[in-house]
């Protein structure tokens, strides 16, 4: 299987703090991999430093084949990633729709705003509203990954996407990471919700202390149960 | 003659076209004030130099390469731009990481360059520089005398910040620039070149300067201190709209010159200060100011 996503020997700082020591995984085309820890073991460092957006990266990132550790931010993602943020970042000067149609096309093949809509009707019914950040949590974790469905990215980079919304929009969610991985998207999914996680994912790694500390496909979930629950407490 | 609370209407008529023109300048000159700092965060004290660079790039293109007006109209906006790109990527671009005081310190310090130089050069008498041709003279409306180039910067000056605001609230460039003024990381992340975004942005800001310092040409001389005097207006227009605003620096710009100029009419010895004494009750009842949504 073609790889999309290639880390070796990540290191990120922020400042003076040196959050990663050393990560390594790899992602192939058309998979879901999830990124399992505890708070503060490095997971969203690990979405932010491929997109550019830590103070400082070592290592190697390799995105579609091209070297990108020392790339600026919107130079990676003319590779194809669209990344939706932890805290979503709607941005509260523009309208519903305006945040949907902000992000540029950076590939081929993007959805149309009408399968968007499809997809989020919500969104489609709330889309005049005057300011994005008015919506509600789960309309703007929907709109973030919306916005970046339309603009041909095909690796989405989604951390914690289920944080903070109410049981029936975590199912929505998950139908709609399903719906994505049979439309041929590349996911990477930080999660701290196993339960939401682990039908979706083919593979996990689990992260402490700023590296992978272990990695198995989702054939093997069942037998890594206590590990798991070592790791995470789940 | 007709008057309205005892002063003659033409007196009255006039200095409400003082106030409109000086409203002008100072609409521009805190429209790009607003636009910089919506985006780069930076009170830019270089501003009130850019304006008398922009002047002062009129009168060579007249002088040394005999450009008239009009091609100064269109140049001069782009050269005084272009420094600011420089100044922009040689240095501002430096202190974004820093505290906003080192971007205002540095910024005070290349105006009092650029003034220092201009001034060491040039002297602190005007040079004079003649309204273009086609603009000179006027029409008697009856009730007042109307110069047609001081009609000229109203209009011009109107339809820069009109096109201005268009640009900023109505497409998609705009968009960019909103979003990025909340959160730039993620506009990046979409792809978009926000570091060249900010230079671009301080050149467009800069070169609205330089284009009210070509207009304020033939009005007011060109001289190396007429941006140093204006300027400190115009800081204050930009805390009465509210820093940031694009509306606001428009709206109040011309609303406060005009309250200028008829405070001139009724009161004079306040003509100077009326601007000051609104600041000081705009910021103690709303400090984000008139416009301003922080």
């Amino acid at each position: 299987m073609a790889e999309v996503l290639r880390i070796e020997h990540l290191n990120a700082w922020y400042g003076e703090s040196h959050i990663l020591h050393g990560v390594d995984l790899t992602v192939n085309k058309g998979e879901v991999v999830t990124l399992l820890g505890r708070n503060g073991s490095g997971r969203t460092t690990t979405l932010k430093s491929v997109m550019g957006l830590v103070g400082r990266r070592s290592g190697s990132i390799v995105v579609e084949g091209k070297e990108t550790v020392s790339w600026p931010t919107h130079k990676v993602a003319h590779l194809g990633i669209g990344y939706c943020p932890e805290e979503r970042a709607i941005f509260s000067s523009l309208s519903v729709e305006e945040n949907l149609m902000l992000p540029p096309r950076i590939g081929e093949g993007g959805m149309s705003v009408e399968e968007i809509y499809e997809m989020f009707p919500n969104l489609r019914e709330r889309r005049k509203t005057a300011q994005g950040t008015k919506l509600s949590g789960g309309e703007q974790q929907m709109l973030a990954m919306a916005r970046i469905l339309r603009t041909g990215a095909h690796l989405l980079l989604l951390d914690e996407i289920t944080e903070g919304l109410a049981p029936v929009i975590v199912q929505a969610l998950g139908r709609i990471i399903v719906s994505l991985k049979e439309r041929g998207f590349t996911i990477v999914l930080v999660e701290q919700n196993f339960r939401f996680a682990a039908p979706l994912a083919d593979r996990f790694y689990v992260m402490e202390h700023g590296k992978i500390a272990e990695t198995f496909s989702a054939s093997e979930l069942d037998s890594k149960t206590q590990l798991l629950h070592e790791y995470l407490g789940v | 003659m007709t008057e309205i609370f005892g002063k003659p209407l033409p007196v009255i008529m006039g200095q409400l076209l003082i106030g409109l023109i000086n409203g002008s300048f100072y609409a521009l000159l805190s429209l790009g004030l607003a636009v910089i700092f919506g985006l780069l965060n930076i009170i830019n004290f270089t501003h009130g130099a850019q304006y008398m660079m922009g002047a002062f790039a009129a009168y060579f293109l007249l002088n040394k390469l005999g450009l008239n007006y009009w091609w100064a109209f269109a140049i001069a906006p782009l050269i005084v731009g272009a420094t600011g790109v420089v100044i922009e990527r040689l240095m501002l671009s430096r202190l974004y990481k820093l505290d906003h005081l080192y971007g205002l310190l540095l910024t005070f310090g290349i105006a009092l360059i650029i003034q220092g130089a201009f001034r060491h050069e040039f002297g602190s008498a005007g040079l004079p520089y003649s309204i273009p041709e086609e603009l000179s003279g006027g029409n008697n409306l009856g009730f007042m005398f109307l110069p047609k180039y001081r009609a000229w910067v109203i209009v011009a000056s109107l339809g820069v910040c009109i096109a201005t605001w268009f640009i900023i609230e109505r497409t998609r460039l705009g968009a960019y620039l909103r979003a990025a003024t909340e959160n730039p990381a993620m506009v990046q992340s979409f792809g978009i070149n926000v570091p060249r975004m900010i230079t671009l942005t301080y050149g467009f800001g800069v070169a609205l300067a330089g284009l009210a310092g070509v207009m304020a040409a033939p009005i007011y001389q060109v001289n190396p201190l007429m941006g140093a005097d204006t300027i400190i207006v115009v800081f204050a227009v930009v805390v009465i709209g509210g820093m940031g605003s694009i509306m606001g620096a428009v709206v109040t710009g011309f609303g406060l010159g005009v309250i200028e100029g008829l405070t001139k009419v009724f009161y004079p010895e306040a003509s100077n200060t009326v601007i000051f004494v609104i600041m000081a009750i705009v910021l103690m009842f709303r400090p984000q100011g008139l416009f301003g949504s922080r």
